[in-house]
């Protein structure tokens, strides 16, 4: 289970101090498939990455398994069962999908195993394993070999910034099923930020964060018809116009 | 006799772990320790100077030559003349490379100087691997120039490799290439500690249709400076690349030079020169699939220098 308390990160901002986050409380339980929404700049990338150790908070702790993770660095955070997929993933010269894959699941993977992970990200395999991870990768490429060494990685708990943004139409519909498939066996908890309605529909719990603040937290059931027709729940024709200004 | 630490040496530089097959030449500590002709492949030494003709008969194909050299002792300064005659219409690897093992007060240093005369059509790949080690404070100084005369239609591809222990390097590396001829270089070097290396590459394109593609990547790390000079001359209808691409780390230093000079109207050539740190973003992304910073940044350049 992780649980967020009271938790504030504030930034510098021309020499005046600026609230991301306001004394914000969450609580993910086990198992549970979670779609945090809400206006941009709302702070939802901000606590993304406030989970996952890459920004550290100014107030409040963190407790990932009853554990207090707050002080931890991101590395040991990952190693306790947090994932990360980022919604501008990184390009790296020299390392191929394969040696990414591999570093993901710490071990020397097989070949035919790193396979089965790009075949659930609908990547031909054999087009991929020995691709560098550069330039030459599409924005959707790249984003779904994020989404793989989250799955090769395997871990208790995987966040998903915005998996919807810079991607085309058609990997957009595969990337439905991939998480719709991650719903379904359903053995860890999934945290992915997204104004998209497709996604929100999949949900067991809908998170609403405006301001810093957890604004609704829910079933699905009870939450998502506010949402509908609202910029926080976009069918995929609007997330994609509206592609230049997701955060 | 080749001792345990030349045959460390000869795994770093050739990987050679046994006698290579087909033809060569160990030289160890300035003399010749071994030496291994073919039908094909002769090797002459020679008598007014030091080093040793390669001569490769026409229509070679699938042989490979390896030369070599090893240094142990300490205090050897030498210099080193070896060409290479590749006849027309043949297909040949050869695996060059000098080690340095310097445990002691005095410094070693081999400048060798690689001469090759590649037949039309003839296709070469040419391995250059440099390796020091030793705690010994006497410098391990090595100093190639290479150069390469391209006749039409042939190629040469060439990887100069430079990961650990030379203190200092000035590496020279010149071709002309007649019509249709190409040529790819790709350089990969890392140094660290008061390391200097300079490389120098003069490439010109002579002929029509002759193209050339000249990339360096490195890594400077700790107090070490590395200079990147490479220019391309095309005097014919002509494609020429030339490429820099460096990471910088610690306190060091690189200095890219790219030059391009065009002679005539349909020489088409490029520059790009790079030089940053490790992006913050591939650190932590790597730290959040599980690996330390220090992991992580090794990661990065062993894939960057692959």
């Amino acid at each position: 289970m992780l649980e967020l308390k009271n938790i504030s990160f504030n930034v510098q901002d021309e020499k005046k101090e600026k609230e991301i986050i306001r004394r914000l409380d969450l609580k993910i339980d086990d198992g549970k498939f979670v779609v945090v929404t809400g206006p941009n700049g709302g702070g939802k990338s901000t606590m993304a990455k406030l989970i996952a150790g890459i920004e550290t908070p100014t107030e409040g702790r963190i407790l990932f398994n009853g554990e207090d993770i707050t002080e931890k660095s991101i590395t040991e955070r990952a190693k306790l069962g947090i994932s990360f997929a980022f919604q501008q993933p990184a390009r790296f010269k020299g390392i191929t999908v394969l040696d990414l894959l591999r570093i993901a699941a710490g071990k020397q993977l097989s070949v035919s195993a790193c396979c089965e992970y790009l075949s659930e990200v609908g990547l031909c395999a054999r087009d991929y394993i020995n691709r560098e991870v550069n330039a030459s990768l599409s924005g959707g490429e790249l984003k779904r070999i994020e989404i793989a060494t989250v799955l090769a990685r395997g871990t208790q708990l995987a966040i998903f910034d915005e998996p919807e943004a810079g991607i085309d139409l058609w990997s957009f519909q595969n990337l439905i099923r991939v998480f719709e498939r991650m719903r379904t066996a359903n053995t860890r908890s999934i945290l992915i930020i997204s104004h998209q309605e497709r996604i929100l529909e999949i949900a067991d719990e809908i998170v609403v964060l405006a301001n810093g603040q957890v604004a609704k937290h829910g079933k699905k059931e009870e939450i998502l018809p506010e949402l509908l027709g609202t910029n926080n729940a976009v069918g995929v024709c609007g997330c994609l116009k509206r592609r230049d200004d997701c955060d | 006799m080749i001792d345990e630490i030349q045959k460390r040496l000869l795994a770093e530089i050739a990987d050679l772990h046994t006698v290579p097959s087909g033809a060569y030449n160990i030289r160890a500590n300035s003399q010749m320790a071994a030496r291994n002709t073919t039908a094909n492949i002769d090797i002459i030494s020679k008598k007014d100077v030091s080093g040793i003709d390669i001569r490769i008969k026409p229509g070679t194909k699938n042989e490979s030559v390896h030369i070599p050299v090893v240094l142990s002792a300490s205090g050897i300064k030498e210099t080193v003349y070896n060409d290479f005659y590749i006849g027309e219409n043949c297909d040949v690897v050869i695996v060059a490379g000098c080690g340095i093992h310097n445990c002691g007060v005095q410094d070693s240093q081999h400048d060798g100087v690689h001469r090759f005369f590649v037949g039309k059509n003839s296709k070469v790949k040419y391995v250059e691997k440099h390796y020091g080690e030793g705690d010994g404070r006497a410098k391990r100084i090595l100093n190639p120039v290479t150069e390469a005369y391209l006749e039409e239609g042939s190629s040469m591809e060439m990887e100069m490799v430079q990961i650990k222990g030379v203190d200092s390097t000035v590496r020279t590396t010149k071709a002309e290439l007649a019509a249709n001829a190409s040529l790819v270089v790709r350089e990969r070097l890392m140094t660290h500690g008061t390391q200097t290396a300079k490389s120098i590459y003069e490439t010109y394109l002579n002929g029509d249709g002759a193209s050339a593609d000249v990339v360096s990547r490195s890594v400077a790390r700790e107090e070490s400076f590395q200079e990147f000079s490479s220019r391309i001359t095309g005097n014919a209808a002509c494609k020429g690349h030339t490429e820099c691409d460096a990471i910088i780390m610690d306190k060091a230093r690189v200095l890219a030079i790219p030059q391009l000079d065009a002679n005539n109207v349909d020489a088409a050539l490029v520059h790009e020169a790079a030089i940053g740190k490790i992006a913050g973003e591939q650190i932590i992304k790597l730290m959040t699939l599980g690996l330390t910073q220090e992991q992580a940044e090794e990661q990065i350049i062993n894939g960057f220098l692959k």
